[in-house]
């Protein structure tokens, strides 16, 4: 992994052995990483004894037996459990591309009275844990009627709790370079006209980025749709998965195996889709 | 870094937002009439306009107000309460608190809490740097690597992982199977064992290296290059650029990592609970801080209690942030001072 040092531009001259050295040293360490979920995945295929035999890939009796046992192995059928996922990530990324969207857009563009002091309120509400709110929460939308309904899920998001995302939209809108705002202005937009046509058509890097993110992580919240659905109609998949392990002392690790795929799949589409966005949006909230 | 840099931008105060509307104005304008018809202009449009940013922020105040302040509030209230959902909250003062003192599954959940925030953290960062800074260095393919490293990331918090964890780890788990290969006999069951079982979460959380990882890479990137060429020929040898560019440039961004990461390692909850079968065990030793709210909480229903835990936590989540703060004055370098 060493590289040979010269005096002028070090970073440029590393070539021929160490090079060849770094490859198969990052190859090795990643696919050590990447491993267990490999493993996982042949694993969905393999009958459940073999699960326990054989910490290898390859099997002479793959089978696609444990998804259709998993599918119908809990109180509803999985398709049951993916629909409410996809209804409480799709309310979420709408409600926070929305909202997120439009008090980024006030935060950036716009003046109005203690803009520092709500600024610096919307940030510390990122770091805002959970917890502290959870409890209120439980027992507010229990009083409404609304526990074991997608709401609980997605009203917060529809009123712009996920700060993160604000912060991040208006970090780019503030890149945007304010000549636009004004010949928008002159052509007879108001600020809404400026917001719809202008800012968001130039935004869409930071909205992909939104709109991935929410994904991914609404898809695997755990702690809320927990806490919030207890019916197992209503269950999301993360929390019938739980149910799976959790059901029997002796857990049927192909059928689960098999369902925790299905679960990863979105996510794993959203990442080779979206990467270009995904690498992008930590980058920048990281640093710009 | 964000909270530093982003006040600054706000602050600006451009008051240029409702410049000439008036098409007829536009030649004319360096004329001292046409400033003050625009100053006029701009006043009278924004007391026309006073209510558009609120406008905007609607959705934001409401959600401001209605879920998060509101309920911390209410939590606020609740930690001096005894209340169990079934009757009205019965004021009880500092009771919750002091039955804090004396409970030995909070400071089980507290230690157990910090020693997975001390070990996984540090760790997870060291890998992060570690493996940005080999990857920074022109390597071929970084974009492949890069995201090799990161899907870990997206997928660690789900249950699904933590499902596959108790696998892995139990006694018959992949991982048994694979020192049985190399001829590693009776392994214990990592995950039943006391002794073990918090060590697979750390390192589950350690496998999740790659989002900071990403953000390294970028910060690396910043670092101009003729400062690593100028030290080279002052004869700068490898760990001499590492130690007074390298470093020095990156903190502020491996700051940033740390106080994310510390803030987020402290809320885990699903890979404990899922691992564990949302008791903690074995023997208490994964009872994450978190864990224990939910258990207090949503198990026994005792919402008092679990809102002083919540507090308690929001305090620690608070100090920690601060510490790193006021630590970082002594090893964060901003450039220009």
């Amino acid at each position: 992994m060493e590289t040979t040092e010269t005096a002028v531009a070090p970073r440029k001259q590393s070539r021929g052995r160490p090079r060849i050295l770094a490859h198969t040293g990052l190859i090795i360490f990643g696919l050590l990483m990447l491993y267990p979920l490999i493993w996982m995945l042949s694993s969905s295929f393999k009958p459940t004894p073999e699960i326990f035999s054989q910490p290898g890939l390859l099997s002479e009796n793959y089978t696609a037996r444990n998804y259709g046992e998993g599918w119908t192995a809990l109180n509803q059928p999985f398709t049951r459990y993916l629909l409410n996922s996809a209804i409480v990530v799709g309310g979420s990324v709408i409600g926070n591309l929305v909202a997120c969207s439009l008090a980024a857009y006030a935060f950036a563009r716009l003046e109005f009275r203690f803009k520092k002091m709500w600024f610096a309120i919307m940030l510390g509400s990122i770091m805002l844990p959970i917890h502290v709110v959870i409890v209120p929460q439980y027992i507010m939308f229990s009083e409404i009627g609304w526990l074991n309904t997608y709401w609980p899920l997605i009203v917060p998001k529809l009123l712009a709790t996920d700060a993160f995302f604000v912060f991040l939209m208006v970090q780019f809108i503030r890149a945007l370079p304010r000549e636009l705002d004004e010949a928008a202005l002159i052509d007879g937009c108001g600020h809404f006209g400026i917001f719809w046509r202008v800012i968001i058509p130039l935004s869409m890097p930071a909205i992909a980025t939104t709109a991935i993110f929410t994904f991914i992580w609404t898809w695997n919240d755990f702690f809320q749709q927990l806490i919030f659905l207890t019916d197992p109609e209503m269950y999301t998949v993360p929390v019938a998965l739980r149910t799976f392990v959790d059901a029997t002392s002796q857990t049927p690790w192909g059928p689960v195996f098999a369902m925790s795929i299905v679960s990863l799949a979105p996510v794993f589409g959203f990442f080779l889709a979206g990467q270009r966005y995904l690498v992008r949006g930590i980058a920048t909230t990281g640093l710009k | 870094m964000r909270d530093t840099e982003a006040p600054a931008v706000v602050s600006g105060s451009r008051g240029d937002d409702g410049d000439p509307g008036q098409p007829p104005a536009r030649d004319a304008a360096k004329s001292d009439g046409r400033s003050r018809r625009a100053e006029r202009k701009n006043r009278q449009q924004r007391t026309g306009n006073r209510g558009v940013p609120y406008l905007f922020l609607a959705p934001w105040f409401a959600g401001l107000f209605l879920i998060t302040i509101g309920p911390m509030t209410a939590s606020a209230f609740l930690s001096f309460t005894d209340y169990s959902l079934l009757a009205a909250p019965e004021w009880s003062g500092l009771d919750n608190y002091e039955r804090m003192v004396d409970d030995p599954r909070f400071y089980t959940s507290l230690k157990v809490t910090f020693l997975y925030v001390g070990i996984s953290v540090p760790l997870q960062l060291a890998f992060a740097l570690g493996l940005a800074l080999i990857l920074d260095r022109g390597i071929r393919g970084l974009s492949f690597y890069r995201s090799a490293f990161y899907l870990p990331s997206l997928l660690g918090s789900s249950v699904a992982i933590a499902v596959l964890w108790r696998q892995m780890f139990g006694t018959n788990g992949l991982v048994n199977q694979a020192l049985a290969f190399l001829g590693v006999e009776n392994a214990p069951g990592w995950v039943s064992d006391p002794d073990t079982a918090l060590g697979t979460i750390i390192l589950l959380n350690v496998w999740t290296f790659g989002a900071p990882m990403v953000i390294f890479l970028a910060g690396l990137r910043q670092i101009p290059h003729s400062y690593y060429e100028a030290a080279a020929l002052d004869g700068a040898g490898r760990y001499r650029k590492f130690l007074s560019i390298t470093l020095p440039l990156l903190s502020p961004i491996i700051f940033f990592n740390l106080v994310l990461q510390t803030i987020n390692a402290f809320q885990s909850f699903t890979q404990a609970f899922v691992v564990s079968g949302g008791t903690g065990g074995p023997a208490d030793s994964t009872l994450f801080y978190t864990l224990y709210l939910y258990q207090r909480g949503f198990g026994n229903f005792d919402m008092g209690y679990a809102s002083a835990l919540a507090w308690v936590l929001l305090m620690i989540v608070a100090a920690l942030t601060a510490i790193n703060f006021l630590a970082s004055r002594f090893w964060v370098f901003y450039g220009d001072d």
